[in-house]
């Protein structure tokens, strides 16, 4: 199957990320411990918020359960950091982030959106209590002590390399048959069905895409904490944090959300230095503000005034849906 | 044990089914998806705590004040935060993930005020704490009280539905806004109406609650959920289906409490929305069309 189609403006743009990445590469010899955990903030949110919007973005399947694969991905680490080398560790909260995924994408994803939003929203309560029943009962201890040898720098490498496997994807996927595909379901599933497009199989497919990395950025964040406890791990408060970046951004584009997750990355740092107890108020004043007055995003605003009016699609211009959207 | 165990999963059962009775309505008849559904509920819970404690006015009383309360809340909540979503959704579709994302930031905002108020403690109150002996059980006369004004409300607001003018015409409207313009009703209306209906049925399961659990302000979201699972389990829009489901979830809650953990509730709720998803996800008493 031809997956990509090769284009002139393929090798530019990759070129280019490969620099970008190179120079970000060299950030924790230029900068203090303090910015460092700031650009780690801001690199696993924009992984996050990025393959929020890769499966979400399209098909306007809001997932309400980021914070569930993050914390699965973590609670991996925890379990298995010490008996296994990293990367092995890694492949396994992968493939738990794949289990799940698959789960709740062929129980939700068959039928109509609502449902899977209702689903994802209690998702994380559900795997909270379920893990802290686990705990109590099983293994008698609540939390658990993270002790590996890993660097802040390393982690922040390791995520940087995740991001950029992450856009690589996404920049694929954009130009292949499965985020065509995508595309046809999020704009009309009747007409994608009638296209001899398997609806479900791609959906899920996306969804298990998306949340693979999702788990991977909790793995890889986990040595961070030390010690973690459900109550830690699976903070609904996460989820609502990317879903609100990748909509200021723009989930539409690919590089939309990353767009939202720099200045809210910011504004969340101002927040919990300055507000500890109002934080909640806050951003939800903030999720409102964009979901009001910013529908489509950072992205959607410039490319109503003044951007150039390149199609949203490399694939097409942008139909009437997507302009409003 | 057993007796007790669907006792108290009756009187839970009938909290979740008049608190999904107002969620069916505002989703079926208003089309907002609400997540914030349950955060008026423990609001309304908290409200009750405060009439009780600070001001002396036991919650029956508190119903009177509250219900008109939370109906002219909603309906503002209504106009103002929502009418414009619905101004410019171009098809149900985008009304739905718009009223998602709005009333997702309006569940932290309200969760946000009542934590900064009330901190995340539980809280209860006393109120007609003496047993009362039911078949064999002992059972706290507050459960009684809540149960009896859980079956009251519950039926005259299916009467209402079904035997009124107006509850006629929000069931038109939940079948068909289109055609139901056509027949004279004033659909905005209509939808504000029941928005705001719907929220008073979560201020009277928030009161109703308060009388014989304790709560906090991070209950919303599991009221939110068990609301939606019965919404969906009854069949969207359907009054009676939202009854037999609330039962249905409250008693397998309270049996699972009793006999394996306390602990696992949410995962029996999750069980049994799976199996609805899987098996009739158009509800118990639904229509095949999705």
């Amino acid at each position: 199957m031809n997956i990509v189609t090769f284009k002139s403006d393929f090798i530019k743009p990759v070129i280019l990320g490969a620099i970008i990445f190179a120079a970000l590469a060299f950030l924790p010899s230029l900068v203090d411990s303090y910015y460092m955990s700031l650009a780690i903030s801001i690199t696993s949110f924009a992984i996050l918020a990025t393959a929020w919007a890769m499966f979400s973005g399209p098909t306007r399947y809001i997932s309400l359960a980021t914070v569930v694969f993050f914390g699965i991905g973590a609670y991996t680490v925890a379990v298995l950091g010490e008996i296994l080398p990293f990367p092995v560790v890694l492949i396994c909260a992968a493939l738990a982030g794949t289990v799940l995924a698959l789960l709740v994408g062929f129980s939700t994803l068959r039928l109509a959106g609502v449902y899977f939003v209702i689903f994802t929203f209690g998702l994380t309560e559900l795997v909270r209590q379920v893990v802290s029943w686990y705990e109590v009962n099983v293994t008698r201890e609540l939390g658990r002590y993270i002790f590996l040898d890993i660097t802040q720098d390393d982690i922040y490498w390791q995520l940087l390399t995740l991001l950029a496997v992450l856009l690589l994807t996404g920049f694929i996927l954009g130009r292949s048959r499965l985020g065509f595909a995508l595309r046809i379901i999020g704009e009309d599933e009747t007409v994608a069905k009638h296209c001899g497009i398997n609806v479900t199989r791609v959906k899920v497919a996306l969804f298990v895409l998306s949340a693979v990395f999702m788990t991977l950025t909790g793995a890889i964040m986990a040595p961070r904490w030390t010690y973690i406890d459900p109550v830690i791990a699976f903070n609904p408060m996460l989820s609502f944090q990317v879903v609100i970046m990748a909509l200021l951004g723009g989930p539409r584009r690919l590089l939309g959300p990353i767009l939202g997750v720099i200045p809210l990355t910011l504004l969340f740092e101002v927040l919990t230095a300055n507000f500890p107890n109002h934080f909640s108020i806050m951003l939800g004043v903030t999720f409102m503000v964009i979901v009001y007055l910013l529908p489509g995003g950072v992205i959607g605003l410039y490319e109503k005034y003044g951007g150039p009016n390149k199609p949203s699609h490399p694939n097409g211009p942008p139909t009437t849906k997507e302009k409003t959207a | 044990m057993l007796s007790y165990a669907v006792f108290s999963g009756i009187t839970l059962g009938g909290m979740y089914a008049l608190v999904a009775m107002g969620l069916t309505l505002q989703y079926g008849v208003s089309r907002i998806m609400n997540l914030a559904y349950g955060e008026l509920v423990v609001v309304a819970s908290f409200a009750a705590f405060v009439l009780m404690t600070s001001a002396g006015i036991n919650p029956v009383i508190g119903l009177l004040i509250l219900i008109p309360a939370s109906f002219a809340l909603n309906w503002a909540i209504y106009r103002i935060l929502l009418k414009p979503l619905v101004a410019r959704a171009k098809n149900r579709g985008m009304l739905e993930v718009d009223s998602i994302l709005a009333t997702f930031g309006l569940l932290f905002i309200v969760q946000g005020v009542l934590l900064v108020w009330f901190g995340g403690n539980y809280y209860s109150y006393d109120f007609m704490n003496s047993a009362v002996n039911v078949f064999g059980a002992a059972i706290a006369a507050n459960r009684l009280v809540a149960l009896g004004f859980a079956v009251v409300i519950g039926l005259g607001f299916y009467l209402i539905l079904t035997r009124t003018r107006i509850g006629t015409a929000l069931r038109a409207v939940a079948v068909d806004p289109q055609s139901a313009r056509l027949v004279a009703i004033d659909v905005n209306f209509a939808a504000c109406f029941a928005f705001a209906l719907g929220g008073a049925m979560a201020a009277i399961g928030g009161v109703l609650v308060s009388m014989f659990l304790t709560f906090s302000t991070s209950m919303g979201v599991v009221f939110t959920m068990k609301a939606l699972i019965v919404v969906i389990m009854g069949g969207v829009g359907n009054i009676l289906g939202a009854l037999v489901a609330g039962l249905i979830l409250g008693i397998a809650e309270a049996l699972v409490a009793t006999y394996i953990d306390p602990g696992l509730t949410i995962a029996v709720t999750y069980v049994i929305f799976l199996l609805v998803l899987l098996i009739k996800p158009s509800g118990l008493f639904g229509r095949a069309t999705s």
